[in-house]
């Protein structure tokens, strides 16, 4: 049929040249030397000014990581990573001081204009709406092992919200930050989290204390620039008894042939009665047509529930990346927490998604809900991958899985893995699956109204995801959409 | 004066079975002709080859509309150019809102042929004006294209759309099938609201019933993929009491 070619046809016809973010940033920097030892991990946490106790804790995790084994269980299939060719630590050379903005370098603030992201605070008063009438966002950007800037620090501060480089926390708030780091995802985890607690260089920390709702959004970009070089960032968001925060993290990265690692590890901490609300947009550089180049995106997140009531959210878009290798998680541990993950994840051209989430129910009548999206395009494959279990103790402990995939075109793959587990019987758990195919007949109906074949499918598409953009915060929402038609354009007749 | 829609010597088949025998047809400006025939005998196939639906090949013929030939458009270019067809089964969208859908077309049309693409308040206004003298309730605008509608208010939909997009010619694909004789009349008078001495309009129906509430100016017979006969409104009337045996015995 005519328009299943032409289907096909604008299908390889998707490229690199959709990627908006692809330019490089020339700026001078230092490095460590290439490849990974103990020195290494000595020259990193010398760099950051560290306590010794931090450098024990990354040369344990990296002896660790020696011996262990990369996975091979998900649905991805690469060449061999030769974690010696790599650089560990990348930092824009820096200048004498830093004390504003006016001081990094400008080529680095142009960057991070070019990606629309804003590190000029608007100049008004407390409060949560902006100058314009948008809601403000502090903003953290790091560009490859390092944080740049990061705004309405002053601002925070005075609700008592601490929000800055972990670096930084590692060093005006130690007690605060060993109490917790590592308490969620140990650095025994796995393969790619003990890497990352071997030689993590920065990323956000947040810490909102007892009983305050942070009064705006929090933000971290993440920016992939020099060659060859890993990003291993580490996040810690602890929201303390009674406390609210919503965060959201976007991260792009260079077009380049080779393929660049990212190993990060998000963690999360809610209390007694607090919830945390963890937003991604995900656009790291895919590759090209040929699966040339890309990002490999091995991240580990994984959010606690520690106290009753506790609340954690993750909702993720994700478009980018060669490999996506992904399980934003919740533990839940306190009586009554709850857990959500939300995620739509749009694969085309020869990327490899594999993704999904774990909700492991410990506590007494714990809930967790679950609504992931994926839509598969090109020759890519796409894998939901999900645990859902319950311990003895979590009696009345109750899921809802939802997984949903759409497909467009003939030569891509949809897989659904979930992973059930009830080990008492007063759990409840359901859930429901569905693939279907972006059907001609919806695409000509939707024509024949005038819309564009591209418009169609992005108009199709967008309603396949409404249940999961619906989560996502206002204005993210609306650039999250915005990234689906981009991803999405010249993959459907 | 130029007909408005010409179909000359039209043929089209699907998956290489001929299904369109040569149509002509001519239609001025501000007529309405109905086009009746037996199930089977390619009315349908006619409206969605007009429409430009990608699974049939058209083998031979033009269509213009205007002058213009229409066969070399996609489908959202003829929809731009004024084309409209209301659906027998109309396609639903879930997560979509009739709202959100509405916009997205009117706008796409308008962008389409230049002109200024209108606020969502301008068309929130168009649309509720045209929404209340259908009778449809504003609830309905809220919920996703026709995902759970009634045949009633999927027909009524389909009505709106076309009252909203102001098309120049508008092709009824069995808009009374599926309909109560309520929802029927409610659906003709939206219907007979849009004819103008502007607007053109084929109504194809296998029942004469139709015909009661919208009435055609002329009456075209459809059998084995081709016009058999035509007449005034009263040909309708005929086919009602004497069926259409004698058509599809007298083409094979």
């Amino acid at each position: 049929m005519a328009a299943v070619q032409e289907t096909v046809d604008h299908v390889r016809r998707i490229d690199v040249e959709q990627y908006k973010y692809g330019f490089e940033t020339k700026i001078e920097s230092e490095k460590a030397p290439k490849g990974l030892s103990e020195d290494i991990v000595r020259y990193i946490s010398a760099k950051k000014e560290e306590p010794e106790w931090m450098l024990e804790w990354r040369l344990e995790a990296y002896r660790r990581w020696l011996n262990m084994r990369e996975p091979n269980w998900a649905r991805v299939d690469y060449p061999p990573i030769d974690y010696q060719d790599l650089y560990y630590y990348s930092a824009p050379k820096k200048r004498p001081t830093l004390n504003s903005l006016d001081e990094v370098d400008p080529e680095i603030l142009k960057t991070y204009e070019k990606l629309g992201i804003p590190l000029q605070e608007q100049e008004v008063l407390a409060g949560v709406v902006g100058a314009d009438g948008r809601p403000k966002v502090a903003v953290d950007a790091v560009f490859d092992s390092v944080s740049i800037a990061t705004t309405y620090k002053e601002e925070l501060a005075k609700a008592g919200v601490i929000f800055m480089p972990i670096s930084e926390a590692l060093r005006e708030y130690p007690d605060l930050v060993r109490k917790y780091l590592g308490s969620v995802v140990p650095s025994t985890d796995n393969f790619f989290a003990t890497l990352n607690s071997a030689v993590f260089s920065d990323g956000s920390f947040v810490y909102v204390p007892e009983g305050v709702r942070c009064p705006m959004e929090l933000s971290t970009y993440f920016r992939i620039n020099e060659e060859k070089t890993g990003q291993f960032e580490r996040t810690l968001i602890i929201a303390d008894k009674g406390a609210y925060v919503s965060y959201l993290e976007g991260c792009t990265a260079p077009k380049r042939d080779e393929n660049q690692l990212h190993a990060a590890v998000v963690e999360l901490v809610a209390l007694d009665d607090a919830e945390i609300k963890y937003s991604t947009v995900q656009n790291w550089y895919p590759g090209d047509a040929d699966g040339k180049g890309g990002i490999y995106n091995f991240v580990t997140k994984r959010g606690d529930c520690r106290g009753a009531n506790a609340k954690i959210a993750w909702t993720q878009v994700e478009t980018g990346s060669a490999i996506t290798w992904k399980y934003p998680s919740c533990i839940l541990r306190g009586d009554n927490s709850s857990g959500e993950f939300y995620s739509i994840a749009i694969s085309s051209g020869r990327q490899q998604v594999d993704s999904g989430t774990k909700m492991i129910h410990l506590g007494k009548n714990t809930t967790s809900r679950i609504i992931s999206k994926g839509i598969s395009a090109g020759r890519s494959e796409n894998t939901y991958r999900g645990l859902v279990s319950a311990h003895q103790k979590a009696t009345g402990a109750r899921n809802f899985t939802n997984c949903d995939s759409l497909l467009i075109g003939e030569e891509c793959g949809a897989h659904t893995v979930p992973y059930i587990e009830a080990r008492n019987a007063s759990t409840q758990f359901e859930h429901e699956a569905t693939t279907s195919k972006i059907s001609e007949e919806m695409l000509f109906y939707c024509m024949q109204r005038g819309l564009s074949s591209e418009e169609a499918v992005a108009l199709v598409v967008n309603g396949f995801v409404s249940d999961v953009l619906q989560q996502l915060p206002m204005e993210f929402a609306v650039e999250a959409q915005k990234l689906i038609s981009i991803s999405l354009e010249g993959s459907v007749g | 004066m130029t007909p408005l829609l010409q179909i000359k010597n039209l043929q089209a088949e699907i998956a290489g079975k001929k299904i369109l025998h040569g149509v002509n047809l001519d239609i001025g400006k501000g007529e309405v002709h109905a086009i009746m025939g037996p199930n089977g005998s390619g009315k349908s196939t006619l409206s969605y080859v007009l429409a430009g639906k990608p699974d049939y090949d058209v083998t031979g013929g033009e269509v213009l509309l205007d002058g213009a030939n229409i066969l070399d458009m996609a489908a959202d270019e003829r929809a731009a150019a004024g084309l409209f067809l209301a659906f027998q089964y109309p396609l639903e969208i879930p997560g979509v809102t009739t709202m959100t859908f509405l916009r997205a077309a009117l706008n796409a049309q308008r962008k389409k042929r230049g002109e200024p693409e209108l606020s969502s308040p301008e068309i929130l206004r168009r649309v509720r004006t045209e929404a209340e003298k259908l009778g449809i309730d504003p609830e309905m605008l809220r919920r996703p294209v026709n995902v759970g509608f009634s045949g009633g208010e999927k027909k009524r939909a389909e009505t709106l759309q076309m009252s909203l997009l102001e098309p120049r010619v508008c092709v009824l694909d069995e808009t009374d099938s599926g309909l109560d004789i309520d929802a029927l009349k409610v659906v003709a008078d939206g219907v007979n609201r849009l004819r103008s001495p502007d607007r053109s309009m084929i109504v194809i129906t296998h029942y004469q019933r139709l015909l009661d509430y919208i009435v055609p100016d002329v009456v075209h017979v459809f059998s084995k993929g081709h016009i058999v006969r035509t007449g005034g409104k009263e040909l309708a009337l005929e086919l009602e009491a004497n069926g259409y045996a004698e058509y599809v015995e007298e083409a094979a």
